[in-house]
């Protein structure tokens, strides 16, 4: 498979503070990768070293065989810019233009609106958009270049249920025709449902690296749930959450969960052990990385 | 590709800064005032004095516009998101450096209408059309210098920074070359100051085109030194500037 993007032993530090610590990935042709991990994890630096924003400390990144500085190499990729910063006095249909004349063979104006849902509004000042609006015109203009590979850093954060869905058939759509993606974002539920794989970063390290079902069984967590009113400590338990009047326990180990709930001796009813979501995997990952670290 | 980039570039600022017409008209306002306050009063009826302080004034503004309006312009559009996206877009700095230059040289020209038609109807002085055109080419030549420092200081500092260090650095620059000073008999220190300040040289060309004024060879030297010197520092404030450091 060709590489599209590839760090090599990537450090970056920020004076005294250590973002990413020699991180080696290869993201492929054809790809859509979710980054997944907590703020202040390293993926925006991450992805800042890939589009040619920073520079590494030590170590090489490479953006489609070249060098992510040279402007030429980002002819081929495409990315999101923060919708809060689009220029207000700007129209939709100007900044769409704007950044289209940067590239080659740039998506038509109107096909591009209108995969988005944007089309009535080229004439439409950005400053007085909505939010919602903002964001998916934001999200088109990683598209505006016909890029090979597009970043896309937390694209549907703030948007309604619908409007999230719509945007995930757009990026769904672009990776169908060949295009790849990496993708950031809040939602586990937007990684689980558009990628095949799936980085988590911590600490500046990379946690795992594979595809949304192995993540969740590399963990190997799961998630036992039960009615009970009041529960002892049990040993090798990740995360404990109550809701809809039953207690969700995660855990490495269900088996070892279940014979010292029954020896603790307190009642309970209603015992499920259920596989893990990747949220669940991904709670297990980073609580299990913070004993290690402490 | 670079040529019509840069033109893209220039369109897109251009329009932003004319949607937004309050800039515009402060960067002809103050001019003009001047003008009115300090010109027409006292060397209104002496054509040369009219025409050479006309001169001044005019360097004065585009001077002010090209220092402050890019440097704390830059600084300012770096703190917004947009800035860092636009880096990521396949265009080198050649295309943002010269479309900030073109915009601001654009807004310039039509900031110093209002001071040429106080001279002509106002004062004394007095011009020929070519020698005009000649003075208003020399007026933006001789803001090329001012930009570039602007963005020097604009990609290097905050934008809290840099608006005192533009201040700091316009008012001696421009006093100190003279600007402010009758244009024959400068005070002695400005005399011996002056030739090594961009602005003096700046304002000398625009004096000797559009009044056979003799120029110093030492105050154009060094203003090609100072245009040199600040592009290279643009260039390196630019490549060094990665933006905020957390995004």
């Amino acid at each position: 498979m060709t590489v599209l993007a590839r760090t090599a032993e990537v450090t970056r530090r920020y004076g005294d503070v250590v973002a990413l610590d020699r991180v080696s990935l290869d993201i492929h042709a054809g790809e859509l990768v979710g980054l997944l991990g907590p703020n202040g994890a390293g993926k925006s630096t991450l992805i800042n070293l890939f589009v040619g924003l920073r520079k590494p400390t030590s170590g090489t990144v490479e953006l489609l065989g070249g060098s992510p500085a040279d402007p030429v190499v980002r002819r081929g990729i495409g990315v999101t810019p923060q919708e809060t910063g689009l220029p207000e006095a700007l129209r939709v249909g100007e900044i769409v233009d704007f950044v289209g004349s940067h590239f080659p063979s740039p998506v038509e104006r109107g096909e591009l609106l209108a995969r988005f849902g944007l089309e009535d509004l080229v004439r439409r000042q950005v400053g007085g958009l909505s939010g919602g609006q903002k964001r998916r015109l934001a999200v088109a203009l990683a598209f505006v270049g016909n890029p090979r590979l597009v970043f896309l850093d937390e694209p549907t954060t703030g948007l309604d249920v619908e409007a999230r869905r719509s945007l995930w058939d757009g990026i769904k759509a672009f990776h169908a025709d060949g295009g790849t993606v990496l993708l950031t974002s809040h939602y586990l539920e937007e990684v689980e449902a558009l990628a095949r794989r799936v980085v988590v970063v911590g600490d500046g390290r990379v946690l795992a690296d594979d595809s949304v079902q192995a993540v969740r069984e590399i963990v190997g967590v799961r998630r036992v749930t039960l009615v009970a009113d009041e529960l002892p400590e049990l040993p090798g338990v990740i995360s404990t959450e109550r809701a809809d009047g039953r207690v969700h326990l995660i855990t490495a180990d269900s088996d070892r969960l279940v014979i010292d709930l029954v020896r603790s001796g307190v009642p309970f009813s209603g015992l499920e052990i259920q596989p893990t979501s990747l949220e669940d995997a991904f709670l297990a990952i980073t609580a299990k990385e913070s004993a290690h670290v402490a | 590709m670079s040529r019509s980039l840069i033109l893209t570039h220039t369109k897109y600022q251009f329009i932003e800064q004319i949607r937004v017409p309050i800039a515009l008209v402060a960067s002809a306002f103050f001019p003009a005032a001047a003008m009115l306050a300090f010109i027409v009063p006292y060397a209104g009826d002496n054509p040369v004095a009219a025409t050479m302080s006309t001169g001044s004034m005019m360097l004065f503004a585009v001077m002010s516009s090209a220092l402050m309006g890019l440097g704390i312009g830059v600084a300012e559009d770096r703190a917004q998101p947009w800035d860092p996206y636009t880096r990521t877009l396949p265009a080198g700095p050649l295309a943002r450096f010269a479309a900030r230059l073109l915009t601001n040289m654009t807004i310039m020209l039509l900031a110093i209408i209002p001071v040429l038609l106080i001279a002509a109807f106002l004062t004394a002085a007095t011009v020929t059309p070519p020698r005009l055109i000649a003075g208003i080419g020399a007026v933006l030549l001789g803001s090329v210098p001012f930009a570039l420092l602007g963005l020097f200081v604009g990609y290097l500092l905050p934008i809290k920074a840099a608006i005192p260090v533009t201040q700091l650095l316009f008012f001696p620059i421009a006093i100190l070359g003279g600007l402010l000073s009758d244009p024959t008999s400068p005070p002695s220190f400005i005399a011996a100051i002056g030739p090594f300040l961009p602005s003096r040289g700046a304002v000398e060309m625009v004096w000797s085109v559009t009044t056979g004024f003799g120029t110093n060879p030492v105050a154009l030297i060094m203003f090609v030194v100072w245009t040199v010197g600040a592009a290279a520092a643009a260039v390196w404030a630019y490549r060094r500037d990665e933006g905020r450091r957390y995004t």
